[in-house]
C-alpha cells in the first residue's frame, strides 16, 4: 500500500477529493431547493471536474474549465438570477409523475454508453500521450483537425449574440 | 516512517504562501494607513508599537475576538462560505508565481493561464456573499462588481495575449528569463515587438486596479454610497477575510505586472538578480496602487464602464493587431 505522505498517496487523496466534490456538487445542483445554491453546487462540480482533468494530464483543459465554467458561466447564471428573481422563490409544486422514471432511464443509458466507451476503447499507454493536452497540441489540433467544429462553435456564439441583441431591442421599444 | 522530500517541499510552500498572503494583508493595511496619513498631512497610526508597527496585530486580535453574527434572513450557508470562496482563489494564484528563478511552488507550463483562471473565480465568492447577505447595498454592489469585472477582464486579457505572442510561452519563469540582463530588455521597453508596449503596461495596470476593486474603481465597497457594499453585513473576521483576499489579489496583480512587464527578478543594471529585486518592484507597484487610491476620487459607474469599453478595449486591440503585424513582418 502506498503511504499517505508520499506524492502518490497525496495525489490519491486529492483525486478522491475531486471525485467527491464532483458528485457532491452535482447532487447539490440537482436537489437544492434554492436556485442560487444549485449554482453553488454547479460551481463545485465544475471545480471537481477540473481536478479530474488535471489528473488526466491536461492542465490546460483543467484551467480552462475553471476559467470558463467556474469563473464565467456560474457568475453569469448568478447575475441572471439576481436580475430576474429578486425575491428568491423556493421551488414549489410537484413534478410530473413520469419525470423520475424518465430521468433514471436517461441516466442509465448515459452511464451504460460511457462505461461501454471506457471499456471498449483501446487506451494508449502513458508514455504515448505525454504530449497530449499541452498548449501546442491543443492549439494545433484546434486549427487543423477540429477547425470545422471550432468555426461552428463561433457561429453558435454569433447567433447567441444576435439573438440577445434582438431580444434587448424588442424590450427597449416597449 | 520517512517522509518524501517532495511532500516536505509542498508543505513548506503551502505554509509559506499562506503566511506570505496573510503577512502582506496585515502590513499592507498598515502601509495603506501610513501612506494615507502622510498624503493627507496626518501621521497615521503611531500609538501601538514603534511607528504603529504593531497596529495590524491589534487589529487582527480585535477582528478575531468579535462575535461572528449571522444576521436573520441571510442564507446561512452562502453567507459563511463566501469569505472562504474569495480567499481560496487568492491563495491559489500564488502557486505558479515565480519570485525568483528557483523560488516557485509549481512551475507550470501554463502558469500565466493558471493565475488568471483562479483570479476569475474571485468574483463568484463576492457575488455569493452579496446575494447571501440579503441586503440592498450588497446586491447593488454585486451587480456593479460583475459588470466591472467583465468589462476590465477583456482589455487585460487582450493585453496579456499580445504579450504571450511576443514571448511565445505561458511559462512565467521563461517569460522572465527572456527579459534578463538590464532594464532595456524588459517587456515594457520591448519596442522591437510593439511600439505600444508602455501603453500596454498602463492598460494592464489600470485593469489590475479595476479587477482588484481598488479606488478610483472601488465600486464594490464604495463606502460613501453603499456603506461597505458586498461586505455590509459581515462582522469581525468575515469582513477581515474579504480584506485579506483583496490585499492578496493586489499582491498577485502587482507580481504579474512585475513578471510580465518589469523583468521579474532581473536587476535594472544587470547586477545581482534575485528575489530582492522582484520584491522591490512589486512593493513599488503596490505603493503606487495605494498612492493612486488616496489621490484620485472614485469615478462614477458610467465613467468606469466608458473608460473600459470606449478607451481601453480599442487601444488594447490596436496593440494586439500591431504586435501581430510586427511579428509577421520582422
Amino acid at each position: 500500500m502506498t503511504p499517505i505522505l508520499s506524492p502518490q498517496g497525496l495525489a490519491g487523496l486529492i483525486f478522491l477529493g475531486c471525485v467527491a466534490a464532483t458528485i457532491a456538487g452535482a447532487l447539490l445542483a440537482t436537489n437544492a431547493t434554492r436556485l442560487i445554491r444549485a449554482v453553488t453546487g454547479l460551481a463545485l462540480c465544475m471545480v471537481g471536474v477540473a481536478g479530474i482533468y488535471y489528473f488526466l494530464g491536461s492542465p490546460f483543459v483543467a484551467l480552462m474549465q475553471i476559467l470558463i465554467y467556474a469563473g464565467a458561466v456560474c457568475v453569469t447564471i448568478i447575475f441572471a438570477i439576481m436580475l430576474a428573481e429578486p425575491h428568491e422563490m423556493k421551488r414549489v409544486g410537484k413534478v410530473h409523475a413520469l419525470a423520475g422514471p424518465a430521468s433514471i432511464l436517461a441516466a442509465t443509458v448515459l452511464v451504460w454508453g460511457l462505461a461501454a466507451l471506457g471499456t471498449k476503447t483501446v487506451w494508449q499507454p502513458v508514455a504515448c500521450r505525454a504530449k497530449n493536452g499541452t498548449l501546442e497540441e491543443v492549439g494545433q489540433s484546434m486549427l487543423t483537425t477540429y477547425s470545422m467544429s471550432f468555426e461552428l462553435i463561433s457561429v453558435v456564439l454569433l447567433i447567441a449574440i444576435i439573438g440577445s441583441l434582438a431580444l434587448a431591442r424588442a424590450g427597449r421599444s416597449k | 516512517m520517512s517522509v518524501h522530500p517532495e511532500v516536505i517541499r509542498l508543505l513548506i510552500f503551502l505554509v509559506g504562501i499562506i503566511a506570505f498572503a496573510a503577512l502582506n494583508a496585515a502590513y499592507l493595511v498598515w502601509l495603506e494607513r501610513k501612506e494615507a496619513g502622510h498624503i493627507q498631512r496626518r501621521i497615521g497610526p503611531k500609538e501601538v508599537g514603534p511607528f504603529g508597527l504593531l497596529q495590524p496585530l491589534a487589529d487582527g486580535i480585535k477582528l478575531m475576538t468579535k462575535q461572528l453574527i449571522v444576521p436573520a434572513g441571510v442564507d446561512p450557508v452562502l453567507f459563511r462560505i463566501a469569505p472562504i470562496l474569495v480567499m481560496i482563489p487568492a491563495i491559489m494564484g500564488f502557486v505558479t508565481i515565480p519570485f525568483s528563478e528557483t523560488l516557485v511552488a509549481r512551475n507550470l507550463d501554463i502558469g500565466l493561464l493558471a493565475v488568471f483562471a483562479f483570479a476569475s473565480v474571485n468574483v463568484l465568492g463576492l457575488l455569493m456573499g452579496a446575494w447571501g447577505s440579503r441586503n440592498k447595498y450588497a446586491v447593488i454592489s454585486a451587480a456593479r462588481v460583475v459588470s466591472q469585472n467583465v468589462a476590465y477582464e477583456i482589455p487585460m486579457l487582450v493585453t496579456v495575449v499580445s504579450l504571450v505572442m511576443v514571448s511565445h510561452t505561458m511559462n512565467l519563469t521563461k517569460i522572465v528569463g527572456q527579459q534578463l540582463g538590464g532594464f532595456w530588455h524588459w517587456n515594457i521597453f520591448n519596442f522591437a515587438a510593439s511600439p505600444l508596449m508602455p501603453v500596454a503596461f498602463l492598460i494592464f495596470f489600470v485593469c489590475m486596479l479595476a479587477e482588484t476593486n481598488r479606488a478610483p474603481f472601488d465600486m464594490a465597497e464604495a463606502e460613501s454610497e453603499l456603506i461597505a457594499g458586498a461586505f455590509t453585513e459581515y462582522p469581525g473576521m468575515g469582513f477581515g477575510v474579504f480584506f485579506m483576499a483583496e490585499y492578496a489579489n493586489i499582491v498577485i496583480g502587482c507580481s504579474m505586472a512585475t513578471i510580465l512587464f518589469l523583468g521579474g527578478w532581473d536587476c535594472p543594471f544587470g547586477l545581482y538578480p534575485g528575489v530582492h529585486w522582484f520584491l522591490l518592484k512589486m512593493y513599488f507597484l503596490i505603493f503606487t496602487v495605494i498612492w493612486i487610491r488616496w489621490t484620485y476620487p472614485r469615478t462614477t459607474f458610467y465613467g468606469l464602464l466608458n473608460l473600459s469599453w470606449k478607451i481601453l478595449i480599442p487601444i488594447s486591440f490596436v496593440n494586439l493587431l500591431l504586435t501581430s503585424a510586427m511579428l509577421k513582418v520582422f
